[in-house]
């Protein structure tokens, strides 16, 4: 993780989308819900990069925008040293065998007239020559692999429970021995108790598969528990970018600071402090001007709200977007 | 669902564990269905008219189109239970068979114009934008027609007869199924496993035709029941007009016509032909009501 020496196996530069939200008489945008603002990062080949932040806070759409699901107005997405930022639908078709995707909603991201054999073995269908045997086998092999069984594969999934269609997701994301997996939210639609087990699974895999993710969350703990890196995102901005430990021992940015006092401890004795961050998220239609986060910072002066702050390197790969990073709030 | 995780804190199911076994949807499907006592009563009158357009023509207690001038407008008697029209020929034999004709014009107008709008349909809900307006706005000026009156002008146009009032049914059952369907795609295309499809990286082909069209199926099936009774009426009307079946083929329509002659002194011609009508129609229309309503969840 993060060695210099090698290079990303993504790069995101600078990218940005924006949506347009009701229309006037003429067909023109009224307004703008500005999702993702001059994202930038970089994930290394093995690593698992988070992506932390709150709902509308534009992870998800990160996350659709380098799979080109969406098209981003700027920036680039350096993957495995091409631009696929720009390319066409049908230039991009083919790379998503190295990049899949692992959906927030179990229910919803398996075809329901699909038998769980054909879910998994479509990808393999659709991304290489393999004869159905060939197929076959190798879906029975990744329902091993997910802990399920090959007699699984014949049922539907309305037949599985929420924990099990993610390890039917998973199982579909590994067909391909993709390069990069996302996971958008893999788990927060499951049981605390199934939680672990998916987390444990995505662990298992990605040794056995040298796999990288780009792990997508607005658990803290979850993402304490499998992550690598960690970029916190506010209002479609980066606020800071640590290593795992660095970011919860050594948090810099207000923001990250006030996330990390509201996870809960498990453990009455911990005197802990609360910060609150006064006021609502801004509409994204309306970003503030300067640091996205200076209307609710209790740090915020003057400059905040005129000065976009660059990110600072203030420890070795931490990065923060802040004009007074590390004062204490 | 909750109840079928039996997985323990460390990841895994033991190998061929069972997991309870949902009833197969097709079975849950009938179970639901035998109980709409109306539905299945249309559905086995369906069936009866099915067999009877298969082989009628050969258990008909008289040739059809034999004459019997010593028979001219019988009342129903014992001989020819529903009477004989103005040639002696026997009514009972017409309608049997007329099925196949009246059924199979019905059919085959169903059938191609429902391929012609779930294509239309398809392409529009799916594609969007320019191409959905253009094809929307057409189906829109179609609907402006009354539709009988827009077959009696195909029909006007591209003369009489059989396979023209065929080709006229289905112009007109295109629209309504180009709107069903594109519908039903809008529905579906923005579930997410169609968004997963393109994410795994399928053509927009593959999307549309495993992904999306296996969505539309239901709505399909529904209407196009409904409309295969309606198909009726309208053959039937347009032979009733005289646009349709010659007055030589035995078609329910054109019997009905050729019976309104007659209707003061023997009206059985009329009774028999626009009972039958009556009854197919009911049972399409009673046997499509029940499958719309079994297979919507919502009511469910």
């Amino acid at each position: 993780m993060g060695d210099s020496s090698t290079a990303p196996l993504l790069s995101v530069r600078n990218l940005s989308k924006r949506f347009p939200v009701g229309k006037s008489f003429f067909g023109k945008p009224k307004k703008w819900v500005h999702a993702v603002n001059n994202v930038s990062f970089d994930i290394m080949p093995g690593e698992t990069f988070a992506l932390v932040g709150e709902s509308g806070c534009g992870k998800s759409t990160t996350s659709r925008l380098i799979n080109r699901l969406i098209t981003p107005d700027e920036g680039e997405i350096i993957f495995d040293g091409r631009d696929i930022a720009r390319i066409s639908e049908k230039e991009m078709r083919p790379l998503r065998a190295e990049m899949q995707m692992v959906f927030q909603d179990p229910y919803g991201s398996l075809s329901p007239r699909m038998r769980v054999q054909d879910i998994i073995g479509e990808p393999l269908l659709v991304h290489t020559n393999m004869s159905a045997g060939e197929r076959l086998k190798r879906v029975h092999e990744l329902l091993e692999v997910v802990g399920l069984s090959a007699a699984h594969g014949e049922r539907y999934p309305h037949e599985f429970s929420g924990g099990q269609r993610q390890r039917i997701g998973i199982a579909r994301a590994l067909s391909v021995n993709p390069k990069l997996i996302m996971a958008d939210e893999p788990v927060s639609a499951l049981d605390v108790s199934i939680q672990a087990q998916v987390l444990n699974l995505l662990r298992d895999v990605q040794e056995e598969y040298n796999l990288t993710y780009l792990f997508i969350s607005h658990d803290l703990a979850v993402v304490e528990m499998i992550s690598d890196r960690i970029a916190v995102m506010y209002l479609g901005s980066i606020m800071e970018v640590a290593p795992n430990e660095e970011l919860y021992g050594n948090p810099q940015h207000p923001y990250t600071q006030a996330l990390l006092s509201a996870v809960p401890v498990p453990d009455p004795e911990v005197e802990k402090k609360h910060v609150l961050i006064e006021g609502d998220l801004p509409s994204p239609t309306n970003i503030p001007s300067g640091c996205p986060f200076h209307t609710r910072c209790p740090l915020a002066t003057e400059r905040c709200s005129r000065e976009v702050p660059q990110p600072k390197e203030v420890a070795p790969g931490h990065f923060v977007s802040c004009h007074f990073p590390g004062k204490d709030i | 669902m909750a109840t079928t995780e039996k997985g323990s804190a460390s990841s895994g199911f033991a190998a061929g564990e069972e997991l309870p076994r949902a009833q197969s949807p097709v079975k849950q499907f009938i179970k639901k269905f035998l109980r709409r006592k109306t539905a299945v009563a249309g559905f086995i009158f369906i069936v009866f008219i099915l067999i009877l357009a298969v082989i009628g023509p050969n258990i008909t207690p008289y040739d059809p189109n034999a004459y019997d001038y010593n028979a001219i407008l019988a009342a129903p008697n014992a001989a020819h239970i529903w009477g004989t029209d103005e040639f002696g020929r026997d009514v009972f034999s017409r309608i049997i068979a007329g099925t196949q004709l009246s059924l199979g014009t019905a059919l085959t107008a169903s059938i191609l114009g429902t391929a012609g709008g779930v294509v239309l349909g398809l392409i529009a809900g799916f594609f969007g934008g320019l191409i959905d307006s253009f094809i929307m706005r057409v189906c829109d000026v179609m609907f402006a027609f009354p539709s009988i009156l827009l077959a009696i002008a195909i029909v006007a146009i591209i003369g009489p007869g059989i396979t023209n009032i065929m080709i006229g049914l289905a112009v007109f059952t295109v629209p309504s199924f180009a709107r069903i369907i594109r519908g039903a795609v809008l529905e579906v295309r923005g579930e997410l496993y169609v968004e997963v499809a393109k994410s795994i990286g399928c053509s927009p082909a593959r999307i549309m035709f495993v992904h999306i069209f296996p969505g539309t199926l239901q709505a399909l099936i529904v209407n196009f029941t409904m409309n295969v009774g309606g198909a009726i009426l309208s053959a039937s009307s347009l032979s009733f007009l005289g646009f349709g079946a010659s007055v030589t083929q035995a078609e329910w329509g054109a019997i009905l016509s050729q019976g309104r002659n007659y209707l003061a002194i023997a009206p059985h011609l009329v009774l028999f032909p626009g009972l039958v009508i009556f009854l197919t129609v009911l049972a399409f229309n009673l046997f499509g009501d029940g499958l719309r309503d079994t297979l919507d969840p919502k009511l469910n």
